[in-house]
């Protein structure tokens, strides 16, 4: 057990965990997206869940720094909620706000943070990037809705996990950036019919089933 | 017109060739991962573009997923995924052109030809592709078809261009049919 401060709290974490999960488990809430308990290698590609450390220079990825005994963390400073306000507004600026007909609605972790952050759901100040077209029925079982998808990488990363050989992945690039199926046999096989942990793990329903396309 | 009978009839013997072809160049290359990006180049250079087929069979050589073969593939500009037309078209975005209005001729191609960026007719006549600076800012907006340098691009030069190899085309045509015997 490591003992670290945090907003002046005093909390225990295991060793090893990071301190997103130490502030987790002791819950306080630092928004985040992409990372998943017990990841060994955290993808650290949200840019959400910055805390600033006493001793470093700037705010760092929480998700990234292990705990470690006497740690002192500030999660609520002017720096820290900067960052995480441009980094959700960038997320923002490509996500289609229409969650009267989106099946997260009020289970979506972009309207918690949106709440948290107090910033609005549709930034006016960037430019709108929607993809085209805004679902891709490829898969015989899923239906990928891109402008949903915030590219967190959660459906590729269990997608590894439970069949060592992921059967989705990231394609293209920038504002292209789509989780992609190509190529990949036997969709409608046993394998994805009997595993779905992908339509599990997205937080945005950005992957859902065919019948649950519209909920 | 309608082609897609032949070519499915030329398709066969083609894919057969392709697969041969691929798999002889697959023996150039150990299964190391940091091969992948090498064969990708290789089969592009030979084929001028990445078939499905060709990546289901680098995925199989290397061991991973055909997605991740194309996760990588569609990172990098230089791969293509359709083969290019007998006419390629590339429409320069770079900067010159990019504030001379390149995006509008881009979209003019695009439109004119019922097809997107990267693409490729179905009658294989032309293909989109956007690059970056070809070397003539001057004469911004810039396309080049066929090699041939298009500067002071217009929306209404794009509808000629195309127009003007139609007319050709038709002409060939023509020709064709009054010599009868000759196989098409």
């Amino acid at each position: 057990m490591v003992r670290l401060v945090v907003n002046d709290l005093e909390i225990e974490a295991e060793d090893g965990i990071s301190v997103l999960e130490a502030c987790l488990n002791n819950g306080i809430y630092i928004p985040n997206l992409c990372f998943i308990n017990g990841m060994s290698s955290p993808p650290v590609s949200c840019r959400m869940c910055f805390v600033e450390i006493e001793g470093e220079a700037r705010p760092v990825s929480s998700c990234a720094v292990k705990a470690t005994d006497g740690m002192k963390v500030r999660t609520d400073t002017e720096q820290v909620r900067g960052l995480q306000r441009t980094a959700f507004q960038l997320l923002m600026s490509v996500h289609d706000v229409d969650c009267g007909r989106c099946p997260a609605n009020k289970r979506c972790p972009l309207q918690r943070i949106a709440v948290f952050l107090k910033v609005p759901l549709r930034p006016g100040r960037l430019e709108k990037h929607l993809k085209n077209p805004d679902v891709d029925n490829v898969h015989p079982l899923i239906d990928y809705y891109p402008n949903r998808c915030m590219l967190c990488g959660k459906c590729i990363f269990v997608c590894r996990e439970k069949h060592g050989q992921p059967r989705m992945t990231f394609a293209k690039r920038g504002f292209e950036t789509v989780i992609s199926f190509y190529g990949e046999k036997d969709l409608s096989g046993p394998a994805c019919k009997e595993c779905l942990a992908c339509i599990d793990i997205c937080p945005v329903r950005a992957i859902v089933t065919k019948d649950q396309a519209v909920e | 017109m309608n082609y897609s009978a032949s070519e499915e009839e030329a398709g066969l013997p083609d894919k057969i060739a392709l697969e041969r072809d691929v798999a002889a160049r697959l023996k150039g290359f150990d299964n190391h991962r940091r091969n992948l990006i090498p064969i990708l180049q290789d089969i592009q250079d030979h084929f001028l573009y990445l078939a499905p087929e060709a990546i289901l069979m680098v995925a199989e050589h290397i061991g991973i997923g055909a997605s991740e073969v194309y996760g990588v593939a569609t990172f990098y500009n230089q791969f293509r995924f359709h083969p290019p037309g007998r006419h390629p078209i590339k429409v320069c975005l770079g900067t010159a052109c990019h504030v001379r209005g390149g995006d509008i001729i881009l979209e003019n191609f695009e439109r004119k030809l019922g097809i997107s960026d990267g693409e490729t007719t179905t009658d294989r006549e032309f293909s989109i592709e956007r690059v970056a600076c070809v070397g003539c800012c001057a004469l911004a907006p810039v396309a080049v078809v066929d090699e041939n340098i298009q500067g002071h691009m217009a929306p209404s030069k794009v509808e000629g261009i195309v127009l003007g190899y139609k007319i050709e085309r038709d002409r060939i045509d023509r020709e064709r049919e009054n010599e009868p015997g000759e196989p098409a």
